[in-house]
């Protein structure tokens, strides 16, 4: 670690001093030194979105590329928007686990062109409308969403008013809930939680407490190994029905989550690259992971190590031959 | 970090001659006005139940939001070709990235002894060695707490933006001191660079200097500066004029005026500028974290990500620590550094040798021996499991009864006054404004005032921003209230005031994302969490306000009250409060300022509006310019209370008594 800085700051210094010399200005990548550590084939800069599931695939990529193909990994904690401006400002490799984020692939991908889409990761992401498990033993018709109303009264917090509560998630997420509670006609008012930790705080109190709550979750999600959550079924999703955000009156549908690297990292076409390409799993495999980093404590490389060491069959192909 | 601002005001207040007597004369001079302004009170009344709203959403796409996101486009089509990047931002992010490289080199070249031992030697020679004790015992409990390299890296980037706050800040401050018309320009600039929060200019820091460290040292940097700005400013106005004139007198040319007089005059003030960087600097650590900021930050996001308290505890307590040694060092120091101190050159000079001589041996022998290279693990301690059986325990116990205290704050206090500022339309609130304001504050307050509204009005946010506001009345209003019997009880009991301290100073420098995550579990996800949130970080500096201003009623007045037979209760109503009126205003205006430093925390835990569009912003390309606006919003909000409640103070003191343009 301690080597590494020195490197840089000698080609910070270096790019400093030809710059100035060569009047011909900084640029945005100036000063990012490319050259490998001792004894490592090239960094790998990862970019770490903030939640554990991303983690996982995180963990068992970084050890992989450390432990089999002989690579230092970056790994940088970024909200997802600043991951993808890392794309075009050389600082981000890859992202490995991408929730659709369309606006995004258009920028970066279509119009700057400075980032690939490298397919699925194998995990289905679910978004939905979920109630705790206790509610549905209670009111077992509760998870059709066109009951909602009937039990709207409970849901009525301090913060919704003669109305019941829809509870939101983290801004960064996909949502359509102010849309789907305005078109499907539900007595309810959309609460900003704003954060992730809100959500799952409120989710587990709900679930100790025997609290009614209907709230903005999703899966694969650590949370679901330690207690139970049941989806609210609405109006099934179909091809194009959320074409117009204003007027979404149907399920969210099933993510195919997916790897996007940056346009250069993918020329390279190094093993890292081949690897990440190669990269798939299911979502149990990832909550596996998850369960060891969050309800067992472990550090994310602990957690990528002990899956590495036990799953061989599954890794095994992703390996590139050429290494 | 708000001893910042507390301490900003505080040598003014020192300044400033004893409260005016005089004080309350022009209430007394206009009979009518008490019956004047219950008029006004009752026409607006009747107005707004005439012309009140359905509290109409706002629209959806204003120009502003537009125009922010415009500008974040051209800024990312044209980093590496407009000369002002390739010679301007570019530039200035490597030489930051330098400067920390440098700073992170050294630290980590000391080794881990050798840093304790250079920790306890600085706070030796400029601070004595009671505080070099704490130093040295603080610094080892960052390694105890397992946390050794987070505390260094975040130690790191928190020196590099105060030696720059510290560069760019005092030859400012000396500037802004000596022309006014600097100060004038830079007054209301150093204000949006306060209110403005970080979450809103997070994103933009991103597109200009990239991801990581060089990014989160300017984000520092920007919320850092203004206290180092302002109090030096303070310190060189306040030199005497008899001794520049003295030295004027005797032949000092301008520069010899500023080097041999009012720099070293202004001494003890630049310390405690740079004790103010330094806290405002920590308070940073957490939201650069979202940038890939190394330090405890990024231990204190993770743990939020795995719902950990315990672990964010931990980390949070070295923050803690981190900021009581670097703000005693420096308090001390500044208290030293007055130039009337006399020792012999010898003795001056023997301290800083064997300080010196103690870190090099300190060094070579971590460097030599085994257990130099990393902090020993045999000598670890967490809090974590214990803070985490605790959390649970109350999280679970206390529900119900707080879950109550929710709903009546909320339905009895919160709602009402929420729906009559989203009911009023904006001209009528404007009008409202600019007649109140006139009347508390005087009419160039007044004026400044409504165009803050006009500028709410202007961004597009009025509904969100009127939610926001009916949050900070009331977080305000509950400040206020723990604050002044705190306050009280800290000025009237000595050993409540010794015990408080500690309380306070944890308060205040413990991240806030540490306590969200219980106060989420016990109050649901709401605007009441919030509130509460907004208390705990804003109740400190009002306390020690509060508290000085009844410790500093001259002991001659109450010696008299006491005498003509007052009882502690009369003592405290009729003569130490109405005296302390200035500092208790200063209070408010001080509790406004943080309460509202708090509003994007709550727009993560429930409490929406403008707090959550900034988070938003954030988060969410599409919604970059509202987050921008809603920050602007912000910064609108808080001009508003400050002109209001700070011109309130003013005019009570006459207009004699003007204060320097820091």
């Amino acid at each position: 670690m301690r080597h590494v800085k020195w490197i840089q700051l000698t080609a910070v210094a270096a790019a400093l001093s030809m710059a100035v010399a060569g009047c011909g200005g900084a640029k945005s990548d100036a000063g990012s030194s490319d050259a490998p550590a001792a004894g490592s084939k090239g960094t790998v800069k990862l970019a770490i979105n903030p939640w554990v599931g991303y983690e996982a695939n995180a963990a068992v990529l970084g050890h992989l590329l450390e432990s089999k193909l002989g690579y230092t990994v970056d790994k940088k904690n970024l909200k997802e928007e600043i991951a993808w401006q890392g794309f075009e400002t050389g600082e981000v490799d890859a992202i490995v686990e991408n929730w659709g984020h369309d606006d995004l692939k258009k920028t970066y991908i279509t119009d700057k062109k400075v980032a690939v889409d490298l397919g699925p990761t194998g995990n289905k992401g679910v978004i939905g409308w979920y109630v705790p498990q206790w509610m549905v033993e209670k009111y077992p018709d509760i998870t059709d969403g066109a009951n909602l109303n009937k039990y709207a009264n409970l849901f009525k917090t301090s913060e919704s008013g003669d109305k019941g509560q829809f509870l939101a998630g983290d801004p960064s997420f996909v949502t359509n809930d102010v849309a789907l509670v305005a078109n499907l006609k539900l007595n309810y008012k959309v609460v900003y939680s704003g954060s992730e930790a809100a959500i799952i705080k409120a989710a587990q109190q709900a679930t100790a407490q025997k609290k009614p709550l209907l709230f903005y979750f999703y899966e694969p999600q650590w949370l679901f190994a330690k207690e139970k959550y049941a989806r609210v079924k609405l109006p099934a999703y179909t091809a194009g029905c959320d074409a117009d955000p204003k007027k979404v009156a149907c399920d969210y549908p099933d993510y195919i989550l997916d790897k996007i690297v940056s346009k250069k990292f993918a020329d390279a076409n190094s093993p890292a690259f081949q690897l990440i390409k190669n990269f798939k799993w299911t979502n149990e495999d990832q909550n596996l992971v998850s369960d060891y980093i969050t309800n067992q404590g472990m550090t994310a490389e602990a957690a990528g190590e002990k899956w590495v060491n036990e799953h061989e069959a599954t890794w095994k192909p992703w390996i590139p031959a050429t290494s | 970090m708000s001893t910042a601002v507390t301490d900003v005001t505080v040598p003014a207040e020192a300044v400033d001659p004893a409260p005016d007597p005089a004080a309350p004369g022009p209430r007394r001079k206009l009979p009518g006005r008490r019956t004047l302004i219950l008029l006004l009170v009752l026409a607006t009344a009747a107005v707004y139940l005439v012309v009140r709203t359905s509290a109409p959403a706002d629209d959806d796409n204003p120009w502003a939001f537009r125009f922010f996101s415009g500008v974040r486009d051209w800024v990312d089509a044209n980093r590496d070709t407009s000369p002002l990047f390739l010679y301007g931002f570019n530039y200035l992010r490597l030489g930051v990235s330098l400067l920390v490289d440098t700073v992170h080199g050294a630290l980590y070249g000391l080794g881990w002894a050798g840093l304790v031992a250079a920790a306890g030697a600085l706070a030796a020679v400029v601070a004595g060695w009671r505080i070099a004790l704490l130093a040295v015992a603080g610094f080892l409990s960052f390694g105890v707490l397992g946390l050794w390299e987070e505390s260094v890296d975040t130690l790191v980037l928190t020196l590099s933006a105060v030696l720059l706050a510290v560069l760019i800040g005092v030859p400012l401050g000396v500037l802004a001191a000596r022309v006014p018309a600097v100060g004038a320009v830079l007054r209301p600039v150093l204000d949006v660079m306060q209110i403005m929060p970080t979450f809103a200019y997070l994103a933009p820091m991103t597109l200009l200097f990239l991801i990581g460290s060089p990014a989160a040292t300017i984000a520092t940097l920007i919320y850092a500066i203004p206290p180092a700005i302002r109090i030096t400013a303070l310190g060189i106005t306040e030199v005497p004029k008899s001794t520049v004139e003295a030295a004027t007198a005797l032949g000092s040319t301008r520069w010899q005026l500023l080097g041999k007089v009012r720099l070293p005059l202004a001494r003890p003030t630049i310390v405690l500028a740079v004790n103010q960087a330094i806290m405002m600097a920590l308070s940073m650590v957490v939201i650069t974290a979202l940038i890939d900021a190394p330090g405890l930050g990024q231990t204190i996001v993770q743990a939020l990500e795995r719902v950990n308290v315990g672990a964010a505890f931990d980390a949070g307590l070295a923050i803690v620590v981190l900021a009581v040694v670097l703000d005693r060092i420096t308090t001390h120091a500044a208290h030293r550094a007055a130039p009337t101190t006399h020792r012999s050159v010898r003795l001056r000079l023997a301290g800083p040798v064997v300080a010196v001589v103690a870190v090099v041996a300190a060094t070579v022998l971590g460097r030599m021996s085994s257990w130099g290279a990393e902090f020993p693990a045999a000598w670890r301690a967490s809090f974590a499991v214990g803070v985490n059986e605790a959390t649970r325990w109350v999280e679970f116990h206390w529900y119900d009864a707080t879950e109550a205290l929710k709903n009546v704050v909320s339905a009895g206090l919160l709602d009402p006054i929420e729906t009559v500022l989203t009911t009023t339309p904006w001209w009528l609130f404007l009008v409202v404004v600019l007649i109140f304001g006139a009347l508390s504050s005087g009419p160039r307050a007044a004026v400044i005032a409504g165009l803050a509204v006009a500028g709410l009005v202007g961004l597009g946010l009025w509904q969100h921003a009127m939610q926001t506001l009916a949050t900070v009345l009331v977080a305000t209003v509950a400040t206020m209230a723990f604050g002044i019997v705190f306050g009280v009880l800290g000025a009237r009991h000595d050993r409540f005031a010794l015990v408080m301290r500690p309380v306070l100073d944890a308060a205040q420098t413990m991240p806030s994302f540490v306590y969200l995550l219980p106060a989420v579990a016990l109050f649901g996800a709401s605007r009441f969490t919030a509130i509460v949130a907004a208390v705990i970080y804003a109740v400190p500096p009002v306390v020690r306000l509060v508290e000085r201003g009844v410790r500093d009623v001259p002991a001659t007045v109450v010696e008299a009250a006491v005498s003509s037979g007052s009882t502690p209760r009369q003592l405290l109503w009729k003569v130490q409060l109405p005296m302390a009126r200035r500092g208790l205003l200063l209070a408010a205006n001080q509790g406004i300022v943080m309460v509202l430093a708090m509003v994007v925390v709550g727009g993560l835990v429930g409490a929406g509006a403008l707090g959550y569009d900034v988070v938003a912003g954030f988060a969410q390309r599409e919604d970059f310019g509202k987050g921008l606006a809603a920050g602007f919003a912000i910064v609108l909000l808080g001009v508003l209370l400050d002109r209001l409640t700070q011109g309130a103070g003013r005019r009570a003191d006459d207009n004699r008594l003007r204060r320097p343009a820091t």
